[in-house]
């Protein structure tokens, strides 16, 4: 029998970057689309609300899974034969802009009809409104829910495992079948996440406390 | 009781002789869905002038102000403005009337992320394209208007009640309109606080800005305006100068008003 040892802790943390790859992945392309995504939901265009509204329902309607499976086999199936990596990253973009587009579309709810009336009323268009006024109240709003999902994703990314990733969750599931020691092993599996996961609530915390100065 | 009466009366500036009007809204009605709020008001506003718009809680007062300044569509009849016609869906009027009308609100609506001196440099810099100095020594000379020259780098929720609304007149001011509407701006202060954004509002009267204000001081109507509007139902029903209207009032909705201590 094998024990754990620092090769397997190297292995894990190893792993680990393929998680913090496709997390990034995840917010980049997340957090484009989704802020694209919650522009729509509130915009005057009809069909751009029509079009943003469809996509979020679809995709909030869809297990993860489902979508990584579409990503990748689907679309094998229909000739295109895509790396994991395209297939993994455009999918937790898919699903991650979907919440994120609804959540930061209730953000941007909840600022005060009031605010759009007093800058339209000094002669700001509707971009410099959201530039300059909506936007940036909306984003104070907007950072607790967004870093609570944002350690959701992490965590989220280990379904990337069906399509042969081993990030961090499979690591571990490897380690422990050849160490057969599951405590040790997964107790550092969830020490790695935490700490992936713990500086994005301290920046949460430092950014509410910078952006609460004018509150 | 008829509308041109309020084009009857003296301009307050010596200056302006015979009639110049920078409001002209003729017979305008709106609804909100089936609730008809605004029943063919027609009124003439002249430039300098101060206008205090009077009457009960529900009788179309802001509506009318919001009509005026685009905010809200009307239904029927025209809003002049300068000389340009008032639609909310025509962008390049909307944009005229930006520039010459500034308003104020009840809930002074600054922007609690920015500071005193950027809700007031935001227009100049963003929408007149000024430069970032020149914005600024904007900014401090309203801000010496109001009396708040020592808050410019405060943010709103760190200012009174009082404070907060001067500021936001001076918001409005820095953009030099021609005509400013100000929509009951003292009824969300403590009393004590309503005498400090009233005497800013006389000094702006005394130097002649065209002024336009729903307001419950009657005091202050009339010692202040030169035409004293009483709406009710969503109509005129009387206007003229505040003796007539406070000594003489021609209606018994008007006198029941004027005695129900509003
Ligand atoms: N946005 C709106 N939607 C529906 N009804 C409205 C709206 N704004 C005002 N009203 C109604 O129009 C009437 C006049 O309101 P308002 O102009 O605010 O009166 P005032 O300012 O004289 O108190 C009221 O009955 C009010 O409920
Ligand atoms: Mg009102």
């Amino acid at each position: 029998m094998i024990t754990f040892s620092s090769t397997h802790l190297i292995y894990l943390i190893e792993a680990a970057r393929w998680t913090l790859l496709l997390s990034v992945l995840a917010f980049i392309g997340g957090g484009i689309v989704g802020l694209a995504l919650a522009l729509g939901r509130v915009s005057q265009i009809r069909w751009l609300r029509w079009v943003s509204s469809a996509y979020i329902q679809i995709i909030q309607g869809t297990p993860l899974l489902v979508v990584l499976f579409l990503a990748y086999f689907g679309l094998s199936i229909l000739g295109l034969d895509i790396p994991p990596i395209v297939a993994a990253g455009l999918s937790l973009t898919l699903y991650t802009s979907a919440f994120l587009g609804e959540i930061w579309r209730g953000c941007i709810l909840s600022v005060p009809k009031t605010q759009w009336e007093a800058s339209n009323c000094i002669g700001l268009n509707r971009l410099q409104q959201y530039r300059y006024v909506i936007l940036p109240q909306a984003a104070r709003i907007a950072i607790p829910p967004t870093v609570g999902f944002m350690v959701q994703i992490i965590k989220n990314t280990s379904i990337t495992s069906i399509i042969g990733f081993v990030e961090l969750a499979r690591a571990g599931q490897i380690v422990n079948n050849s160490t057969f020691e599951p405590f040790i092993t997964f107790v550092f599996v969830a020490m790695i996440y935490f700490a992936m996961c713990y500086p994005l609530s301290l920046a949460s915390r430092h950014f509410e406390r910078k952006l609460n100065v004018g509150k | 009781m008829s509308v041109n009466e309020a084009t009857g009366t003296r301009p307050r500036n010596e200056a302006v002789p015979g009639a110049e009007p920078i409001i002209v809204v003729d017979n305008v009605s709106k609804s909100f869905g089936p609730l008809q709020v605004l029943h063919g008001v027609s009124l003439t506003i002249e430039r300098g002038t101060m206008v205090a718009i009077v009457g009960r809680s529900g009788s179309g007062k802001s509506t009318l102000l919001r009509c005026m300044n685009a905010l809200e569509e009307i239904n029927g009849g025209t809003i002049e403005v300068c000389g340009n016609k008032v639609s909310m869906g025509d962008r390049p009027s909307v944009k005229r009337l930006r520039t010459d009308v500034g308003m104020v609100f009840q809930s002074y609506n600054l922007f609690p992320h920015l500071t005193v001196l950027r809700n007031i440099t935001l227009a100049l810099t963003v929408v007149q394209k000024k430069s970032r100095a020149e914005a600024e020594a904007i900014a401090q000379k309203v801000l010496a208007m109001v009396g708040l020259a020592d808050k410019a780098e405060a943010y709103p929720e760190q200012l009174s009640g009082g404070q907060a609304q001067r500021v936001a007149i001076a918001r409005s001011l820095a953009l030099s309109p021609k005509v400013l509407l100000f929509d009951e701006v003292t009824s969300a202060l403590d009393p004590e606080l309503t005498g400090e954004v009233l005497k800013v509002m006389e000094d702006l009267a005394r130097e002649g800005m065209t002024m336009v204000l729903v307001t419950h001081e009657m005091a202050f109507a009339r010692r202040l305006a030169d035409v004293v509007v009483f709406m009710h139902q969503g109509k005129v029903w009387e206007a003229g100068p505040p003796a007539e209207i406070f000594a003489d009032p021609k209606t018994p909705e008007l006198r029941q008003f004027l005695s129900s201590g509003l």
